[in-house]
């Protein structure tokens, strides 16, 4: 059976480059094609038919063409513009945050409905008025399970012998966590505190309506990013660019302490 | 066997490899444009070399508002008709041009020379921000009109000017978002729509 030359797809737009004059190579997330690519034409006009509905962070229906080499994007009807992600300084970065996340983390043209419907949720969940570290580290541990990376968070993972309520290691490099006995046998891990230990714990295994009603303070929400982080940067061997940003904001928080995020 | 194509002569490859870096101009143009040159008269060609030579030579930035320019201050910094109390941010110097077109804008301009973008690893201190709040410190500028591209990037570079500059006590604006003018509302898309009908205003 040929394919045919034309079809349709959800999506969420996850990246975007500029290609020559007035056009862009959109990165697409969708549920049954994966990560696609698309040449969207003209979008950098003003008068463009297509521009509004192919935002990144936009959920869209979008319809493509075959090409050569990349299809080309025909036409685009928004789902949801998830505007209020479009006109905070803070949940724009999370939201890039996230789709840089995405990016990084999936192969092209490998279907993952689950990821697809977790970025959905979140980006709803980011748009909610709830503490949105909370969001990004249940974004993180549930993609790390839709990719295949799940850390090992009720065993040590050398001995497997239950954890026992004392401070554990993490270790990125051995996927997970390690009691004070076996610490040893890797040459990085993070202490990770009780405390740490179970917010993760239960990330991993709840949905965001028990997620969304844990408080951290500001501590142990550090400690968590801390160690999602070390773990992040193990798997893709480099630093994700958008968590710089997410960092260099938060210093400017320190210095003019205006918003209440 | 077969040797392949008979190659062309090297300078003229050179050109035409130069040509096709240039934006929006393929191997095809430029081997259009190289073939154009080589039959033109040479005063033209000449003439377009000096030119480039020039543009890259005398043209530098203007050290108070950062457009290009080939005197320092530019033209619209050293204007006694311009309004000195009002500046407006661009991302790009072309993005001036198109303002200056419309004729109704009479203050001064602050280039960025980009807008910041986090997952491509562009942070504040990647665009001209700290410029701009350094010409803020001395009160003259009572307005900053905010006039970068209405994406994500834009947006984003918009939002954290005003965070940055809010607290000097400026008075911070947006450009107006809503549908352009000869378009057909049903094309327009939920973000823009729905701007358009908060910015709603009495006729």
């Amino acid at each position: 059976m040929t394919r045919p030359r034309s079809y349709q797809t959800e999506a969420i737009i996850i990246r975007k480059t500029k290609l020559r004059e007035a056009d862009h190579i959109l990165t697409l997330y969708t549920p049954h094609l994966g990560k696609i690519q698309g040449v969207a034409r003209g979008v950098r006009r003003p008068k463009s038919k297509l521009a509004g509905h192919l935002e990144m962070l936009t959920h869209s229906q979008v319809s493509l063409a075959r090409g050569r080499n990349l299809d080309t994007i025909t036409g685009s009807q928004t789902i949801n513009g998830f505007l209020p992600l479009k006109t905070d300084l803070w949940l724009i970065s999370y939201g890039l945050y996230l789709i840089e996340l995405v990016n990084q983390f999936t192969p092209e043209h490998v279907e993952n409905p689950a990821l697809f419907q977790l970025l959905l949720d979140t980006m709803h969940n980011l748009c909610q008025d709830v503490d949105r570290e909370v969001t990004l580290r249940y974004f993180e541990l549930k993609l790390f399970h839709e990719v295949g990376y799940r850390p090992q968070l009720q065993q040590c993972v050398t001995c497997h012998q239950p954890l026992e309520p004392v401070t554990n290691y993490f270790s990125p490099t051995a996927g997970g966590v390690l009691c004070p006995d076996c610490r040893q046998t890797q040459p990085f891990a993070y202490p990770i505190s009780v405390n740490a230990l179970k917010v993760l714990r239960l990330l991993q295994s709840s949905d965001y309506d028990t997620a969304n009603r844990l408080k951290l303070n500001a501590q142990l929400s550090r400690e968590l990013e801390t160690i999602m982080r070390s773990y992040i940067k193990h798997l893709l061997e480099r630093d994700l660019k958008s968590a710089g940003w997410l960092d260099a904001l938060r210093e400017q928080k320190a210095q003019f302490a205006p918003r209440n995020h | 066997m077969n040797q392949g194509p008979i190659p062309a002569a090297d300078a003229i490859n050179r050109l035409v490899q130069e040509l096709s870096r240039l934006p929006g101009i393929g191997p095809k143009s430029a081997q259009r444009i190289t073939y154009y040159l080589l039959r033109a008269p040479s005063e033209q060609s000449g003439l377009l070399a000096d030119t480039i030579r020039e543009v890259k030579q005398k043209i530098t930035l203007c050290s108070t508002c950062y457009n290009v320019t080939d005197i320092d201050p530019c033209p619209l910094c050293r204007s006694e008709q311009r309004d000195r109390n009002t500046v407006c941010v661009v991302e790009q110097p072309q993005d001036i041009l198109a303002i200056e077109h419309t004729g109704v804008y009479h203050g001064l301009y602050h280039v960025l020379h980009g807008a910041i973008s986090p997952t491509e690893g562009v942070g504040s201190g990647d665009v001209r921000i700290r410029e701009l709040t350094d010409r803020l410190q001395d009160g003259t500028i009572q307005e900053v009109i905010l006039a970068t591209n209405t994406n994500l990037e834009g947006e984003q570079t918009a939002l954290y000017l005003n965070h940055v500059i809010s607290p000097i006590g400026v008075r911070v604006t947006r450009l107006a978002h809503g549908l352009p003018f000869g378009t057909e509302l049903e094309y327009a898309d939920d973000t823009t729509l729905t701007r358009a009908i908060e910015g709603r205003q009495k006729l």
